[in-house]
């Protein structure tokens, strides 16, 4: 299982579509949301705002590469027939599925390492809280894995493409990550903090020390509940072709 | 004992059509057993079955003894399937070392990549190879580690006649080896070149099946011409001898019933004259492989 992760990651990193996605977007978002005033943050544009910035892109990065890469790479592998190649393997079916996980985790890591030093040299300096970091991107990354393994494991590949980009797409806008579901008008706010991706975010902003409105214990509930929901819906509806 | 076996299996796709209804199919141990039929008959469905891929909605399969799709079966038999399910980003050599490596046999790599001549693709990438190299890579994979059964879905489809004869090497060797070999194909003359045993199938149903010689069953001399399309034979059934009949067995091909003899030869070939028409391959003999496919999976019933 971890020679097919590492066989996947090392495609993955040679893909150039899933390399924009997942480090080049990131990256210049965290530049963006930083330097540019406009954005809703609580903080002024510049190294203040690095914190607020880096938690909210943190969280993009991890939805990138947990749910929209890893859906969209599960669609068209069942189509190609690769799973089933690989399910006529010595791998067993947790297997192949475990792999895939574990290649995610890894190229989630290789994120978070790059966003930090990207962070640092706008001047963030991690504290305390920043322990909690790696813990709650590996929650946030199982939770999304496990919505990318429900989208990508029951709906044909076009439309498990154009589903995951654009519930990115929307995530990214307005879900509670590149700036908190506080910011949204109130009605709006109230249901978008219950989005995985707002409980996500919101725990990662703690720990990158942003000043916020973070109740920890329902956010960690929410990426919780969301992550056993994909558990639950993929376990019953993943097809392998 | 068989390398593996299907009992009576039965397996309906949702909507409603049966893609087996009933197979009954042998792969002796040693022995290469090529499985004959046409589009749609259910070949690639036996080999999904037979892979562990496909559950079975009635009947029994069995693969080394066991369960088709447990550990022990997928570590001892290699599946060549139609859709390859190689990943697009990938290079040649670089997939066989891999599936090598998940086979627990990483060794085996390196003599099959260059016996297929896989180094040569160098650094393309799957997405960018020929259907053909593509095929190639695909053998690769279903020849590494050590395995005891090896199933292999039209592996010579779309390939150039010295990537044919590639194929048909490495299918020779491993029977040679003791191997045991399923081969699904569409090629008669491969099907001859290769078979130990033969299974004719159709409509989800086993037609016939034993070794080549036994599927040509009477052994019964007749008159066999090849001519064009469609004749309008009924002259030629009034020149004949009372009581013949005048079969168009396969497109184009015209069996005369009825023991053959001078006579019959003379008339044809002087029927023909009158005609116009050229009668290729004028012979008499017994049935053909081709005959008999066309005579198995022509019967009533066995198109889906």
């Amino acid at each position: 299982m971890i020679a097919q992760a590492a066989f996947e990651l090392r495609l993955l990193m040679r893909n150039g579509e899933q390399l924009l996605l997942t480090l080049i977007i990131p990256v210049a978002l965290l530049l963006g949301v930083t330097l540019v005033p406009a954005m809703p943050l609580s903080a002024p544009a510049g190294a203040e705002r690095v914190p607020e910035a880096l938690g909210g892109v943190l969280a993009v990065a991890i939805i990138a590469s947990a749910f929209t890469s890893l859906a969209i790479s599960v669609g068209f592998d069942r189509r190609s027939g690769a799973l089933l190649m690989l399910a006529t393997t010595p791998l067993s079916r947790s297997g192949i599925l475990g792999a895939r996980a574990l290649a995610t985790m890894g190229m989630v890591a290789i994120q978070v390492v790059l966003l930090v030093i990207t962070a640092m040299a706008l001047g963030w300096r991690p504290g305390a809280a920043a322990i909690a970091l790696p813990a709650f991107a590996l929650m946030g990354t199982a939770a999304f894995a496990a919505l990318g393994f429900a989208l990508g494991g029951a709906v044909r590949a076009e439309a498990t493409l154009a589903l995951a980009n654009a519930i990115f797409l929307a995530l990214v806008a307005v879900g509670g990550t590149t700036f908190p579901a506080s910011a949204l008008p109130g009605p709006l706010a109230a249901l978008v903090s219950l989005l995985p991706s707002s409980g996500l975010a919101d725990l990662l902003r703690w720990s990158t020390g942003a000043a916020g409105d973070a109740s920890l214990a329902l956010d960690v509930a929410v990426v919780i509940l969301w992550g056993l929901a994909g558990t639950l819906v993929a376990s019953r509806t993943f097809r392998w072709r | 004992m068989d390398a593996a076996c299907l009992e009576g299996v039965v397996v309906a796709y949702p909507g409603g059509r049966t893609a087996l209804a009933g197979l009954d199919l042998t792969v002796a141990s040693g022995k290469v057993t090529v499985l004959l039929g046409p589009n749609g008959a259910g070949k690639s469905t036996a080999v999904g079955v037979l892979a562990g891929l496909i559950r079975p909605d009635a009947g029994h399969a069995e693969v080394l003894g066991g369960s088709p799709g447990r550990l022990d079966a997928r570590r001892r038999l290699n599946v060549m399937v139609q859709d390859d399910g190689l990943p697009t980003g990938a290079h040649p050599a670089e997939i066989v070392r891999h599936v090598a490596r998940l086979r627990g046999a990483p060794a085996t790599a390196r003599p099959l990549i260059e016996m297929l001549g896989l180094d040569q693709l160098g650094r393309t990438t799957i997405r960018r190879l020929s259907g053909g190299e593509r095929r190639r890579v695909s053998l690769a994979c279903a020849l590494v580690g050590e395995p005891d059964v090896v199933i292999l879905d039209e592996p010579t489809a779309g390939l150039d006649p010295r990537g044919r004869s590639i194929v048909w090497d490495a299918i020779a060797e491993l029977r040679d080896r003791g191997r045991s070999v399923l081969l699904c194909t569409h090629l008669l003359d491969e099907a001859e070149a290769l078979a130990d045993d033969i299974a004719i199938i159709a409509g989800g149903r086993t037609r016939a099946s034993g070794s080549l010689a036994s599927l040509l069953p009477d052994g019964t001399e007749r008159v066999t011409f090849d001519g064009p399309l469609h004749l309008e034979v009924a002259g030629l059934v009034q020149a004949l001898p009372e009581g013949s009949r005048v079969e168009e067995v396969s497109p184009g091909r015209y069996r005369i019933d009825g023991d053959a003899s001078p006579q019959i030869l003379a008339t044809v070939a002087s029927w023909c004259a009158q005609h116009g028409v050229q009668p290729r391959n004028l012979s008499v003999g017994a049935e053909s492989l081709s005959d008999a496919y066309w005579r198995l999976t022509e019967e009533p019933g066995a198109q889906p």
